[in-house]
């Protein structure tokens, strides 16, 4: 139990967590600080084709195997799932519309790549090593859970706007056609390819991460002003459980495929993380009369501080234990 | 200077809904307009601003000009995609200049 707290305790203390804490209480404290918006977007992409080549020259470095296959069958099992576990929480422990709920849902189905990124970040810190391939596994948990939200409001008789428009959008959204495009690269141009443009990709990577977080820690903190009064406790609480039950699920698909304690943890991560990119568009298309400043606020107000502050050492140290790594 | 009458339509509509919205124009014959940032504001849901957005999101004006005897095609367009969600449309009289180009 003191390894969970220790490993929170130096999490905390890390730059990019401590970053974020810097916008969190800059936006609290009503300061101007602001990230541009062009800026915060350049700052994603890189990211994005970051660890997008990072993960597919790994790959290329240790082999196409079977596991990929199955680890993106998990993901996306994991994507079409999750959703109808959150649903129905959502109802039991809140008064929430079915439409509210299910537009919750879709948002906890899908993942945060930054959060992904960010649990990289730390088992790097660690000397622990993953699989590459989990961050195509992280593109393709990106869409299901759409799928499953809409499902889930047709069934209750309501309409919602899905069109070939929207799927598209849905399937190419630019982030996922970055990760993966990247990832690709990285698989064909391998350790040479990586070794070739380190300089860019790898050596300021945290650096960028901080300033990232710095950025999401500012639109967390104005997001959580703006939505007092519109998220009680129920919904709190629920976004709290919500990751702890998702990164069980993650912890159950990663050891039935079979994949390292870095691995494990990944995968536990994206089962816990909360979309605040890819779905809330979708939802404004889709489910237009769900209300954004509860979802929102839920994903990156509440369940992603929790999971770059206490999730990720919590997921840590189980997929630790459980995998004697 | 000869001046013609015209029509200015302002759509304020949720970035998402950006390119339906322009399709939707586009296939009304409405091939003319300007589509702007917009940076924050106020509205029923509060106050709002483009700061605290993420991907995708906030609003965006799109603006036509055409003839006066085009608008009700216009707004038939514009309001099948505007009906359900967020947004402001408004219609205003607008002189334009060498109006063979609206």
């Amino acid at each position: 139990m003191s390894s969970i707290f220790d490993l929170a305790a130096s999490n905390l203390i890390s730059p990019i967590i401590l970053s974020f804490a810097l916008g969190l209480m800059a936006a609290w404290a009503r300061s101007d600080l602001t990230i541009p918006e062009a800026i915060a977007k350049g700052m994603s992409i890189y990211l994005l084709f970051a660890i997008g080549f990072k993960g597919g020259a790994s790959v290329a470095a240790h082999g196409v195997d079977a596991k990929l296959l199955t680890a993106v069958g998990a993901g996306v099992v994991l994507s079409f799932g999750l959703p109808l576990v959150a649903f129905t929480l959502l109802k039991i422990m809140t008064k929430l519309s079915k439409i509210d709920a299910a537009a919750i849902a879709a948002h906890y189905g899908s993942i945060s790549i930054v959060t992904f990124v960010a649990a990289t970040s730390v088992l790097e810190g660690r000397a622990i090593s993953s699989e590459g391939y989990l961050v195509a596994v992280a593109a393709a948990m990106e869409a299901p859970a759409i799928l499953s939200a809409l499902w889930l409001v047709a069934r209750g008789g309501t309409n919602a706007k899905m069109d070939d428009g929207l799927i598209r959008e849905i399937m190419l959204n630019g982030s996922i056609v970055l990760l993966v495009g990247a990832f690709v690269i990285g698989m064909i141009t391998g350790e040479k390819g990586l070794a070739e443009i380190a300089p860019f990709i790898v050596s300021p990577f945290k650096g960028v991460l901080c300033l990232f977080l710095l950025d999401m820690g500012l639109i967390a903190g104005r997001g959580l002003r703006a939505a007092k009064g519109v998220v009680t406790l129920p919904i709190v609480a629920f976004g709290i459980l919500m990751p702890l039950i998702g990164a069980t699920f993650g912890l159950a698909a990663a050891l039935l495929v079979g994949l390292s304690t870095g691995g494990v943890l990944l995968l536990m991560v994206l089962a816990a993380s909360a979309s605040y990119i890819a779905v809330p568009a979708a939802m404004r298309v889709a489910l237009p009369q769900a209300n954004p400043a509860i979802y929102l606020t839920l994903s990156l107000g509440i369940t992603f501080p929790f999971n770059l502050t206490l999730g990720i050492p919590l997921y840590l140290t189980v997929a630790q234990m459980v995998t004697g790594g | 200077m000869d001046m013609h009458t015209a029509k200015r339509v302002e759509i304020m509509i949720e970035a998402p809904l950006e390119k339906r919205l322009t399709a939707a124009l586009e296939k009304a014959g409405v091939t003319g307009f300007t589509v702007l940032p917009v940076l924050g504001g106020s509205g029923r849901s509060g106050r709002w601003s483009r700061e605290g957005q993420v991907g995708r999101a906030g609003m965006v004006a799109v603006i036509c000009l055409i003839r006066p005897e085009r608008l009700d095609t216009l707004l038939d367009a514009a309001f099948a995609v505007v009906e359900p969600h967020i947004g402001v449309v408004s219609v205003t009289d607008a002189m334009v200049l060498r109006a063979e180009r609206f």
